[in-house]
């Protein structure tokens, strides 16, 4: 018998923080993820946890680092413009070594943009999330069951690296509703968390979390040791899936809801005899590069599908190093591209390479 | 007994969110359409962003239903607004002179039923309505009777309206199945009874993995939602 039950992305992925030992959410209502707190809001004095809808974006990031010294499970999420309110607390997070989930359900931009699902804040997610030297775990679903599976996934990278992970998702996944089993991701191997400031009680020495360094060399030395860590990272957590790629002539390039077009896409090309593929890939950082580029040894063209004005593109190019071709495609605002609008992009590219 | 004799002319569908009220919605007015009544959808969802009974406008249109549509769905425009014209129901209703005419009202999940609230005193006022609450087993908070009956309990508060009745929607999407549904009708009866009203049908999304049959127990849907990929 089924233990699925059908949910809204932003739901399947309050849930699955529940699940996954989250107990404290801070957040700011804005649409399209304003589920996530309302679910959580409900749910959460349930389970003995905390949901606070904070005074600003500002604050509640702030309040999630707070919460993540003391070595809970916390999780804040908010959409695109939000989440650059936030930009200042996720960089002292990443600074303070803090294991935490920041959620953004994107929306058109940029400025106040609107309601509608986007891609477009891909290079500020992987690429620029906030000031220094850093990075963030980024992953990307593409189905409610992934709203959950990487929600609980991105709390155990956070703990294992001691880094901010993030769920980049759009509007149409945080609304949509699929079928969800909360059974389906494996847990894995946590570290003990021996740096927490939950109090020494004299018991033992005191933990300090800290940004500040009045030592630049100390501060270089930190950052060395956080990218030593993130070339881990890279080395051991890159995760992505190949659709039909193994024949393909043209390989496309699409995360998230995108990806799900896409993929119809590659059905009905296929149904017309043009060899397409696609590689979707689930961590947008670390990115998937070694995938692509051996992809580049087969494939004769790559076509990247984004809801943004071409990001990710670029990310494609350096993986494939120029050997092969990189078109874009892509709608912004709001925008969604059907399946039949990916297709004609292809049979252009596919009357070029034949 | 035919489950489309509705002895009021303004229905609204009501329940918790994701229950599958616009489905529906949108299904019941086809139906009502088909047998010849005149029927007009008002989208009174002012929670959803996206996925919407406006989604259905052209398809209802074709059917030779009218729509009452918010003027920002799905725009982005984050404004809870609703339509002047709405006030137009409640004057057709009034009004014995006008030709009879269903007016379904599509109302937004939960606390969005605080929308159809604001029209309280003209739907007493116009002989009341039936209240039509949608169910689903498989959504979380609302998989028991009990959590089910809470939930329209709520929604009764905030419409200050009564549920008249009840439709089990259970369904867990694309796999849906024929036992999914067969699964919920325990459920769906034990929360009409909690609730003191009668359950009017069971609905399904037509669907190859789903035999079941499409007269007074069951009501056989096609789908209103938008698909995007």
């Amino acid at each position: 018998m089924s233990n699925k039950v059908l949910m809204k992305g932003n739901e399947a992925l309050a849930e699955a923080a529940i699940k996954s030992g989250c107990i404290h959410f801070f957040g700011y209502p804005i649409t399209p993820q304003t589920e996530v707190a309302e679910y959580l809001a409900k749910r959460l004095p349930k389970v003995g946890g905390l949901c606070l809808q904070a005074e600003s974006e500002i604050a509640a990031i702030n309040m999630v680092m707070g919460a993540a010294a003391t070595g809970t499970r916390v999780m804040t999420s908010s959409s695109s413009p939000g989440i650059s309110l936030k930009s200042e607390g996720i960089s002292y997070i990443a600074g303070c070594d803090l294991p935490c989930v920041i959620v953004n359900v994107q929306r058109g931009g940029p400025g106040l943009g609107g309601i509608q699902p986007s891609q477009a804040d891909y290079n500020q997610a992987t690429k620029a999330n906030a000031h220094g030297d850093m990075h963030v775990i980024v992953l990307a679903p593409s189905s409610v069951q992934e709203m959950a599976t990487l929600a609980s996934e991105a709390f155990d990278l956070a703990d294992i690296y001691r880094v901010p992970a993030m769920i980049l998702a759009d509007g149409a996944l945080g609304q949509m509703m699929e079928p969800v089993d909360f059974d389906a991701k494996e847990s894995r191997e946590l570290p003990e968390k021996n740096w927490v400031t939950n109090g020494h009680g004299g018991k033992r020495k005191k933990n300090i979390v800290n940004s500040l360094f009045m030592d630049p060399a100390a501060l270089e030395a930190s950052v060395i040791e956080r990218f030593q860590r993130y070339e881990v990272i890279k080395e051991n957590e890159v995760k992505y899936e190949e659709y039909m790629t193994e024949d393909a002539d043209i390989v496309l390039v699409a995360y998230g809801i995108t990806s799900r077009i896409c993929k119809s896409a590659v059905i009905a090309a296929r149904a017309a005899g043009i060899k397409v593929g696609l590689l979707r890939p689930i961590t947008l950082w670390p990115y998937p590069s070694k995938a692509l580029g051996k992809l580049a040894d087969t494939a004769k063209h790559f076509l990247v599908v984004e809801l943004n004005m071409g990001q990710m593109v670029d990310d494609v190019k350096l993986a494939v190093e120029c050997r092969r071709p990189v078109s874009f495609f892509g709608r912004t605002g709001g925008m969604l591209p059907t399946p039949d609008d990916v297709v004609e992009e292809i049979k252009k590219i596919a009357g070029g390479i034949a | 007994m035919n489950f489309c004799n509705f002895r009021k002319k303004i229905i609204a569908v009501v329940g918790h969110y994701g229950s599958g009220k616009t489905n529906v919605a949108v299904n019941l007015a086809l139906k009502l359409s088909e047998s010849g009544n005149k029927v007009t959808l008002i989208d009174l969802d002012t929670v959803n962003p996206y996925f919407r009974a406006a989604d259905a406008k052209e398809k209802l249109s074709a059917a030779g239903i009218g729509t009452i549509i918010p003027e920002f769905a799905n725009t982005n425009v984050d404004l809870p607004s609703l339509p002047s014209e709405i006030n137009r129901v409640f004057d057709t209703v009034s009004d014995k002179s006008m030709p009879d005419e269903y007016f379904i009202f599509d109302v937004g999940g939960s606390d969005g039923a605080v929308a159809l609230g604001m029209y309280n005193k003209q739907i007493l006022a116009s002989g009341g309505c039936e209240m039509i609450g949608v169910i689903n087993m498989y959504r979380p908070l609302t998989d028991t009777p009990e959590t089910a009956a809470d939930d329209l309990r709520e929604i009764e508060e905030y419409s200050r309206l009564k549920v008249t009745s009840l439709v089990n929607n259970s369904s867990i999407g694309v796999e849906t199945t024929t036992d999914t549904v067969l699964r919920s009708l325990v459920y769906a009866n034990k929360t009409a009874e909690l609730m003191g009203v009668p359950l009017l049908f069971t609905s399904y999304i037509e669907s190859p993995n789903v035999a079941l049959s499409d007269d007074e127990t069951f009501f056989k849907m096609k789908n209103a939602t938008k698909q995007i990929f």
